[in-house]
């Protein structure tokens, strides 16, 4: 069967199988950041936007987005770059596989509450496993990252070390 | 593995219902728990275009569609205000944000699932399903039956007059509960009404039938209702849980959630 998404802003009308996953498909349509981690639908590795909102792709059948906006890693690459680069400042992550994940997801919960605090980072991120780290200097990353936000829109822009 | 062989998004509940009596068919709801199990699902039936995606509110109830995400159900004000945060409570460590935003309220509640969270919180509410054929049922009894082939099309809870409190015990934050507990109490009638799931069977009702805890709750009334929970409680185990420890969880909860809501009610008062 065919089905038409939008794919970071891009038209894509290509051909599903009735049960091919959304993970599969957006791979298949060169969205290589999208990865599976741990086929029990807990890792949180798979994560893209369907109409915005963070989703398990591995989790969703390719056909149940037809019609519908998907995003995924690539399509957030400037959002996704200044986001990262508080997380390497932090030297959060040794073998980086759970990053793409994590930081869609991260991305989503600073769209929904640009203000959170440390519970609700917590709270919001648990779906996301690092199995080498302890997820502290994510969250200091993350909260380096939301002060610097907060000072470049009170106008004291003071750029991150890495860019 | 699962293997779909035709995908069909229904156009009505009638078409979906009928799509459902043929064997091999089978409606997705959120697809969470069926896609860990093996098997050839001849017809998935979609109900994703048929307007079951939203809390309708009125003065008096709730009528939650069966495709409303958990997410949906979590941040929804209403919801929230009504029962006193034990929605969010019951719903938050289910996985993470991304399973929450596909996992459906009908999915979770067709499935009568043991380890449910949903289940157990949707039980201590006066709460009903409505199905296409067999209409209004009262949320224990359809907990207690096995699955057939209607269609789960909502889930109505009514405004009683409760407070509700939701505790559960799990090894690790997102993993399936060790025990959960949703107490509601009624402050006017002093009656108490207490769901216990992941006992790991389905979640079960227990209420006061002893008057233990008549007149309000005391910190050695709500033991006494704790042990008698515990007593009337079956429990079973797996590699999440021993009985007896569950049985010693079904104590701890019950009494603790006997108390906190002695306590919401006095600030009520």
């Amino acid at each position: 069967m065919r089905i038409n998404i939008i794919l970071n802003g891009r038209n894509i009308q290509a051909e599903t199988a009735p049960d091919e996953l959304l993970i599969d498909f957006v791979r298949k349509q060169g969205a290589l950041s999208v990865k599976r981690g741990c086929e029990t639908s807990n890792c949180g590795l798979c994560t893209v936007f369907l109409e915005d909102k963070p989703v398990l792709s591995c989790s969703v059948l390719a056909v149940r987005a037809d019609g519908k906006r998907v995003t995924t890693l690539e399509g957030l690459k400037e959002e996704a770059e200044q986001f990262g680069a508080f997380i390497a400042d932090q030297g959060a992550e040794q073998c980086g596989f759970c990053n793409p994940g994590f930081v869609m997801n991260a991305l989503a919960l600073f769209r929904e509450n640009p203000d959170p605090d440390e519970e609700e980072i917590r709270e919001y991120l648990a779906g996301n496993l690092c199995r080498c780290s302890g997820y502290e200097g994510q969250l200091r990353g993350i909260q380096a990252y939301l002060r610097w936000k907060k000072e470049a829109a009170a106008g004291r822009d003071t750029p991150p070390d890495k860019k | 593995m699962l293997t779909i062989r035709e995908y069909k998004r229904a156009e009505s509940l009638k078409q979906a219902w009928q799509l459902n009596q043929q064997r091999g068919s089978r409606i997705v709801g959120g697809m969470l728990w069926m896609k860990m199990q093996r098997g050839t699902v001849q017809t998935a039936i979609d109900l994703s275009d048929l307007g079951l995606d939203t809390i309708e509110e009125t003065k008096e109830a709730f009528r939650i569609g069966a495709m409303v995400t958990l997410r949906q159900l979590e941040t929804h004000p209403g919801l929230a205000q009504y029962t006193g945060g034990a929605m969010k409570e019951a719903l938050r460590c289910i996985v993470g944000v991304q399973f929450r935003n596909l996992a459906t309220a009908g999915g979770s509640i067709f499935g009568r699932f043991g380890f449910s969270d949903v289940l157990t919180v949707f039980l201590a509410m006066d709460s009903y399903v409505e199905l296409y054929q067999g209409g209004v049922v009262p949320m224990e009894e359809f907990a207690r039956q096995g699955a057939d082939r209607d269609v789960l099309t909502h889930i109505l809870v009514k405004k009683t007059p409760l407070l509700f409190h939701y505790e559960s015990v799990r090894n690790t934050r997102t993993d399936f509960p060790v025990l959960t507990c949703c107490g509601a109490f009624s402050p006017g009638k002093e009656s108490c009404r207490f769901a216990l799931g992941a006992r790991p069977g389905r979640a079960v009702i227990i209420e006061d039938k002893e008057g233990l805890i008549d007149g309000g709750i005391t910190p050695r009334k709500a033991r006494a209702f704790g042990a008698y929970a515990a007593e009337h409680v079956p429990t079973g185990s797996n590699m999440r849980g021993s009985a007896r420890y569950r049985s010693h969880l079904v104590n701890v909860l019950t009494a603790r959630t006997a108390l906190q809501l002695q306590e919401t009610s006095g600030s009520f008062v």
